[in-house]
């Protein structure tokens, strides 16, 4: 579905992306871990065609992405940013779906249905500002949800928000993820995340970013918060990806 | 909204912060009243003789007139009306080509240059131009108060949409908004603080316009009329009620306006309110 090809960036002289090659199928969810300016934002913003990358180029459906492709949702990193302060939740979350040709009402129930699925049922006539971080964070994924775009990019979206409700936050990614059958590339710190969602991990190295491994999550498709992190596969893989991530930060290393 | 009010200031205090604020007038205008009357100079009337020409002039009329003398509907009204219609002007056009030559890079090179010019201009020194132009009277009083109003609207929407912030614009392409939904839904909101700020000068200058324009040829009612009349009769007392007068004005005009843009910028002021 989504295929990346000897993906380079730089801005200005400074190189962040190198020579990235991916491949991701259809109805995929595929985590990436790296550390900190290695390139994770930026590869995201390649893909969803809102930088034109200095060389290389992603296919999403065998068609050259070239401006922002339809049917593509993402959850930035700066979420509070990225939500509008003049519009209420509900009219951010609804915001998307006026390309959509839906009517107000229409809008409206789809807005509701999407805060309540990521906790928030009673956010919809408050204004961003008025919400905390993490809460701010869940509606930027509630407005994610709402467009149903085929292919969701979430970078670092469960960065604010405590515990608990990270946990399910990334069971409500797994049911979307599922039910939906969307394509998602998720972009997480988080070792442990990143083995417990994913199909596969992609491990990034930096300066500049490249990919450095990626590793397979031989893990049954369902995920549970308590059996799946104590079983003896996951462990397995979590140490291997954490090995990864610690070499990558500390520099290139051979690939 | 109960959540967009503004924080209740403890009562006590408010009331002494517009106690403090009324103190200061008061005192002055008992200054220039005592000043006035010692000094008994024709040229400086002490206030009880300028409120008592304009309660005259103005305001002593029949009640179904809201007490308005025919003097008053006949100059007051039609400046407020001349002048209400060239801000109306000048923020459309304005906020038009404000947000065009914000948003287009090619438009700022090409306009930009253009508009610097013509905004440093001097209004009055256009008055012949603008006399060939258009019709004596309204239509040229109109159009020297659009000349000077259109600016800072211009320029302060045109800095607005050009400084929205990329993580917005950013949100808006990936969620394919159409062009104009881009613009209402995300520009213009963006903007809008800055577009109040230069609505703010334009509604000073287009105060100060008025008057002028209606000390240019063709002029036969209107605030400004009434000053030049006044003064060609050495009518001191009725000079100092129009300059009152527009004093009132302009503080009533620009209250209002802020009233418009707490009611409107709320979200502004509320989320700038808030720590981080
Ligand atoms: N618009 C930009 N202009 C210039 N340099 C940039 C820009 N955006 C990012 N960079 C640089 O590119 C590098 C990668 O940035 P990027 O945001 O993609 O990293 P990241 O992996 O997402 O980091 P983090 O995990 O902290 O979010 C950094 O060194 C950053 O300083
Ligand atoms: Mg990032």
């Amino acid at each position: 579905m989504l295929r990346i090809d000897g993906l380079s960036h730089r801005y200005g002289e400074h190189a962040v992306l190198d020579d990235m090659t991916l491949e991701v199928a259809e109805g995929e969810l595929v985590s990436i871990v790296g550390p900190s300016g290695c390139g994770k934002s930026t590869l995201l913003r390649c893909i969803a065609g809102l930088i034109s990358p200095t060389s290389g180029r992603v296919t999403l459906d065998g068609t050259p992405v070239d401006g922002v492709p339809d049917g593509l949702a993402v959850v930035f990193q700066d979420y509070s940013r990225s939500l509008l302060p003049w519009l209420t939740v509900r009219d951010n979350v609804a915001l998307p779906l006026r390309r959509r040709g839906k009517s107000k009402a229409e809008r409206r129930a789809a807005a509701d249905e999407a805060l309540a699925s990521v906790g928030l049922p009673d956010a919809g006539r408050k204004y961003p500002w008025q919400l905390s971080g993490g809460m701010q964070q869940r509606v930027s994924i509630a407005r994610a949800l709402a467009y149903r775009p085929s292919l969701l990019l979430m970078d670092e979206p469960f960065g604010s928000v405590d515990a608990q409700t990270r946990e399910d936050l990334e069971d409500l990614v797994l049911r979307v993820h599922r039910t939906g059958g969307m394509t998602i590339l998720l972009v997480t710190h988080d070792i442990d995340e990143s083995v417990y969602v994913g199909d596969r991990v992609v491990v990034l190295g930096r300066n500049p970013g490249h990919i450095r491994a990626e590793i397979d999550v031989t893990l049954p498709p369902e995920r549970d918060q308590i059996a799946t992190r104590a079983d003896a596969e996951f462990v397995r893989l979590r140490a291997e990806v954490g090995r990864l991530v610690r070499g990558a930060a500390s520099g290139p290393v051979a690939a | 909204m109960t959540a967009l009010s503004a924080p209740r200031a403890m009562p006590s205090r408010l009331l002494r912060a517009l106690l403090d604020r009324w103190l200061v007038l008061v005192v002055l205008v008992a200054a220039w009243e005592a000043a006035a009357r010692s000094a008994g100079d024709v040229y400086f009337p002490p206030p009880s003789t300028i409120a008592e020409r304009m309660r005259r002039l103005w305001f002593s009329g029949p009640a179904s007139h809201l007490f308005l003398t025919g003097e008053a509907t006949g100059n007051i009204l039609p400046s407020l009306g001349r002048m209400a219609v060239a801000l109306a002007i000048s923020a459309a056009a304005g906020v038009a080509l404000g947000m065009a030559l914000g948003r287009s890079p090619r438009a700022h090179a090409y306009l930009n240059p253009v508009f610097e010019f013509a905004r440093s201009i001097p209004p009055p020194t256009l008055v012949p131009l603008l006399m060939a132009l258009f019709t004596l009277g309204t239509p040229m009083q109109i159009a020297s108060i659009v000349l000077s109003a259109l600016w800072p609207v211009l320029i302060n929407t045109a800095d607005g949409a050009r400084t929205v912030d990329e993580q917005q614009i950013q949100t808006a392409r990936v969620f394919r908004l159409t062009a104009a939904q881009r613009l209402r839904l995300v520009i213009f909101p963006a903007a809008l603080p800055k577009i109040f700020a230069g609505l703010r000068l334009s509604l000073s200058l287009s105060l100060i316009l008025m008057v002028f324009a209606e000390l240019l040829p063709g002029t036969d009612n209107g605030i400004g009329f009434e000053l030049t009349d006044a003064q060609s009769r050495s009518d001191l007392p009725t000079v100092w009620a129009v300059i009152v007068l527009l004093g009132i004005l302009g503080y009533l005009l620009n209250a209002a306006l802020t009233a418009l843009e707490r009611r409107v910028l709320a979200w502004h002021f509320a989320a700038r309110r808030l720590p981080g």
